[in-house]
C-alpha cells in the first residue's frame, strides 16, 4: 500500500505498553485468512463483559469516527509477533500509529502493511496525548508530523522502509531478484547448512 | 562460518559473528539480506503466508530447512477425541494441506514428535549453535540458549523466508546481561529472568539482542538456559542467547538432527569460534547478583511488573510519571489488588505448569518434587501440560504423571494450552492463576483472567496451599 501524506483527526489511547494481546486477543487468531480481523481490534477494551460498547473507550467516542491516526503510550505493540495486530488496525482505517517507541516486531509488521509507525520525542508526545480529536498531518517524504496550528516535527524512519512505502516497492519482489546471490551463498555454505534429511 | 580472525582485528560479539557469516548481500540503501538456516512454523502465523505463495505462484525454496508443528490451537485433551472446535480444526486442517502441498515436514497432532515449536526444536537437535533461526512466533528467542541467533517474525516475513530462505534485516545491538553468583535453594532460572525484566522494564531491550553471560549462566543446564532466553522478548529484545560451551555440546550430541561423525567434528570446530571475543563491545550492560535473588512473582499485567515473593505490591502514589502511574493503577484495578499488601497468601483458582518457558522435563520434575506425597488444594484446578509428546513420554517413564494425577492435578497432551488460551484451556473471568508461562497481559489466559507468573516450584507450592506461596516454606 502506497503512503504519501496523510491528514486526519487523531484518536488517543493514553496507555503505555499496549501489547498485541490487547490490540487483538488470541481467540481471533484462528482465522486462516485476513478477513474479519478488524472486529477483534481492542475488543476487550472496546466492549463490556456483556458485549455492549464501553462508551469511555476512546475509539468508541463520536470524535474518533473516521480517525486514521492512533496516538498511544510508550512501547506500543509489545508481546506477540502476530501480524494480525496491524491487519486489525488497518481494517479499522488506521494508516499511522504515533508513540515514543514501538516494539521491534510490531514496527516491522506495521511497515509491511502500509501502517506507519511514527516515533516522536516525549514533549511532542505529551502534546499529542492532550489533543484528541485534533487534526494531524503526516508527510512521509519530508518525515514530518504537524499538529494543526503547530510546527512540523521530524520523525525517523528506515530509508528502505520509506522507499517501499513511498514507491509501493514490493519487498518480496526485491528479494526474489537477489536469487543469484542467494544461490551463490548456498553454494559456499554446502556442508555447513544442516538439512533435515 | 568464518573464524573470528578472518573478519579483521576488531573483537566481535557472538551476535556480530553470526550476523557476519549470514549476510548474503548488502545492497546500498537497503537492509542486509540475511540467510536463514532453519525455519520453524506453526498453524497460527503461517496460513496467510502460504496463501500469499499460492497467489504469486511461488514454491517453498528450502523445504529441507523448514519444519512445522501444531501447538497453539491444538487441544490437550485425549488424542482419541477429534478436534471439537470447528474453527480450530479448520486451522489445523489448513496446516496439513499447506505442508502437504508445499512439501514441508509436519509433526501433526498424532506425531510422537509433536509439541510446542520451541520445545521440539531443541529436543530433536534441530536447534544448533551459530544458526540463524526464525519462526512466526516471538518466543523463538528460546533457541538462543544454543548460541543461535533466533528471533520471531511476522507473517509477511514468514512468506519471505518460505519463498527465499532469507530476510531483509538491519543489525541489532548486543546487550550484555551478566548474572554472577550462586542461586539459593528454591530460586530458579525463571526467577532470574523475571528479576531481569522487573529491573529493565518490558521495553528495556528494544533494538537489542541479549547475550547472557556470567558464572551463574554458565552453571545452568540447557533447559534452564532455554527458560531464560525464552523471555528475552518480554524484556523487549527480539533475541537472547548464551554462547555455546560443553553443556551445549553434550546436550546436542546424539540427538536426531544433530550432525554425526565427521560432520559433527567439523561443526564443533566452527561452534568453538562463536563465543564473543575478549574486548568485544556491548551497547548496554547489566549485572545481576544471583546470591541476592528470591523466587519472583508478577502482580500486574505485564511481565515487568514483578516482585520478590516476600515483597509488597507497589503503590501508584509513589510513582511520579503520570502515564506510569495510570498504568500501574489500571493494572491493579484489573488484577483487583491492593497497593502496599504482600502478594504471598493471595488466593489462587488455577495453577498452570506448561508453555515454552517451563514445560520441559526438568520443569515437570521440579513441580513434581513439590507435589509428591501432597494433595492439590481442593479449591485449585491444576493443569500440567508437557511441552512435547517426548516430554510427556519421559514424564510417564519417570512416573511423574502419577504423582500429578494422584495429587489431583490434570496431566495433559502437549501444546501451548493455557499459555494463550486458544485451544479451550482457559481461565474464567475474574479467576487468578499462578502460571509458569511468560505473559500476564490482560486476558492472556482467558478473557477477564488474572495471571501471576512464577517458576514451576512456586506454581506447585501454590497449588498445594491454594494461595501464592514461597516454595521454601514447603522444602
Ligand atoms: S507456549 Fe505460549 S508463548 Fe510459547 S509458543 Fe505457545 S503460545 Fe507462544
Amino acid at each position: 500500500m502506497k503512503f504519501e501524506t496523510l491528514t486526519s483527526k487523531i484518536v488517543v489511547v493514553p496507555v503505555d505498553n499496549i501489547d498485541t494481546d490487547q490490540i487483538i486477543p488470541a481467540r481471533y487468531l484462528k482465522a486462516i485468512s485476513k478477513e474479519g480481523l478488524g472486529e477483534g481490534l481492542f475488543v476487550d477494551w472496546r466492549k463490556n463483559p456483556d458485549g455492549s460498547l464501553n462508551p469511555d473507550f476512546p475509539l468508541n467516542k463520536a470524535e474518533a469516527k473516521g480517525a486514521q491516526i492512533l496516538v498511544a503510550g510508550d512501547n506500543f505493540g509489545c508481546g506477540s509477533s502476530r501480524e494480525h495486530a496491524p491487519w486489525a488496525l488497518v481494517q479499522n482505517g488506521f494508516r499511522a500509529v504515533v508513540s515514543t517507541s514501538f516494539a521491534d516486531i510490531f514496527k516491522g509488521n506495521a511497515l509491511k502493511n502500509g501502517l506507519l509507525p511514527v516515533i516522536v520525542p516525549p514533549d511532542v508526545h505529551k502534546q499529542l496525548l492532550a489533543s484528541s480529536g485534533k487534526t494531524v498531518t503526516i508527510d512521509l517524504a519530508a518525515q514530518t508530523l504537524t499538529l494543526e496550528g503547530g510546527q512540523p516535527v521530524q520523525f525517523p524512519i528506515d530509508g528502505f522502509a520509506k522507499r517501499c512505502l513511498l514507491d509501493g516497492v514490493d519487498e518480496l519482489g526485491y528479494m526474489l531478484n537477489q536469487e543469484a546471490a542467494i544461490a551463490a551463498y548456498e553454494a559456499k555454505r554446502v556442508g555447513s547448512i544442516n538439512t533435515l534429511q | 562460518m568464518k573464524p573470528s580472525s578472518e573478519a579483521g582485528s576488531r573483537p566481535r560479539t557472538i551476535v556480530e559473528k553470526i550476523w557476519d557469516s549470514h549476510v548474503v548481500t548488502q545492497q546500498p540503501g537497503a537492509p542486509a539480506l540475511l540467510y536463514i538456516d532453519l525455519h520453524l512454523s506453526h498453524e497460527v502465523t503461517s496460513p496467510q503466508a502460504f496463501a500469499m505463495l499460492r497467489e504469486r505462484g511461488l514454491k517453498v525454496r528450502r523445504p529441507d530447512l523448514t519444519i512445522a508443528t501444531m501447538d497453539h490451537s491444538t487441544p490437550t485433551y485425549s488424542l482419541d477425541l477429534p478436534v471439537l472446535d470447528p474453527v480450530g480444526r479448520a486451522q489445523l486442517d489448513a496446516m496439513e494441506k499447506n505442508c502437504k502441498d508445499f512439501g514441508v515436514r509436519l509433526y501433526n497432532r498424532h506425531s510422537d514428535h509433536q509439541g510446542i515449536v520451541h520445545v521440539i526444536g531443541p529436543e530433536q537437535g534441530l536447534t544448533q549453535p551459530g544458526m540463524t533461526l526464525v519462526c512466526g512466533d516471538s518466543h523463538t528467542a528460546t533457541h538462543g540458549a544454543f548460541g543461535a541467533l533466533a528471533f520471531g517474525i511476522g507473517t509477511s516475513q514468514v512468506g519471505h523466508v518460505l519463498a527465499t530462505q532469507c530476510l531483509l534485516q538491519t543489525p541489532s545491538k548486543t546487550y550484555a546481561i551478566r548474572v554472577e553468583g550462586t542461586l539459593k535453594r528454591g530460586v530458579s532460572a525463571k526467577d532470574i529472568i523475571l528479576a531481569v525484566i522487573a529491573q529493565i522494564g518490558i521495553g528495556g531491550g528494544t533494538g537489542c539482542v541479549f547475550e547472557y553471560l556470567g558464572s551463574t549462566i554458565r552453571g545452568l543446564s540447557m533447559e534452564e538456559r532455554m527458560t531464560i532466553c525464552n523471555m528475552s522478548i518480554e524484556g523487549g529484545a527480539r533475541a537472547g542467547l548464551v554462547a555455546p560451551d560443553d553443556t551445549t555440546y553434550q546436550y546436542l550430541n546424539g540427538r536426531e538432527f544433530a550432525p554425526k561423525g565427521a560432520v559433527w567434528d567439523a561443526a564443533l570446530e566452527r561452534w568453538k569460534t562463536l563465543p564473543s571475543d575478549e574486548g568485544a563491545e556491548y551497547a548496554k550492560e547489566l549485572t545481576l547478583d544471583a546470591n541476592t535473588l528470591e523466587p519472583m512473582v508478577t502482580f500486574g499485567t505485564n511481565p515487568g511488573m514483578g516482585i520478590p515473593i516476600s515483597g509488597r505490591i507497589p503503590d501508584p502514589a509513589s510513582v511520579s510519571n503520570p502515564l506510569e502511574k495510570s498504568d500501574l493503577t489500571k493494572a491493579l484495578k484489573y488484577m483487583d489488588l491492593e497497593p502496599g499488601k504482600p502478594l504471598q497468601g493471595h488466593p489462587v483458582n488455577v495453577v498452570f505448569v506448561g508453555s515454552c518457558t517451563n514445560s520441559r522435563i526438568s520443569d515437570l520434575r521440579a513441580a513434581a518434587s513439590v507435589i509428591k506425597g501432597r494433595k492439590v488444594n481442593p479449591k485449585v484446578r491444576m493443569l500440567v501440560v508437557p511441552g512435547s509428546q517426548q516430554v510427556k513420554h519421559q514424564a510417564e517413564a519417570e512416573g511423574l504423571d502419577k504423582i500429578f494425577r494422584e495429587a489431583g492435578a490434570d496431566f495433559r497432551e502437549a501444546g501451548c494450552s493455557m499459555c494463550l488460551a486458544m485451544n479451550g484451556d482457559q481461565l474464567e473471568p475474574g479467576e487468578y492463576s499462578v502460571s509458569t508461562s511468560n505473559r500476564n497481559f490482560e486476558g492472556r489466559q482467558g478473557k477477564g483472567g488474572r495471571t501471576f507468573l512464577a517458576s514451576p516450584l512456586t506454581a506447585a507450592a501454590s497449588a498445594i496451599t491454594g494461595v501464592v506461596t514461597d516454595v521454601r516454606s514447603l522444602m
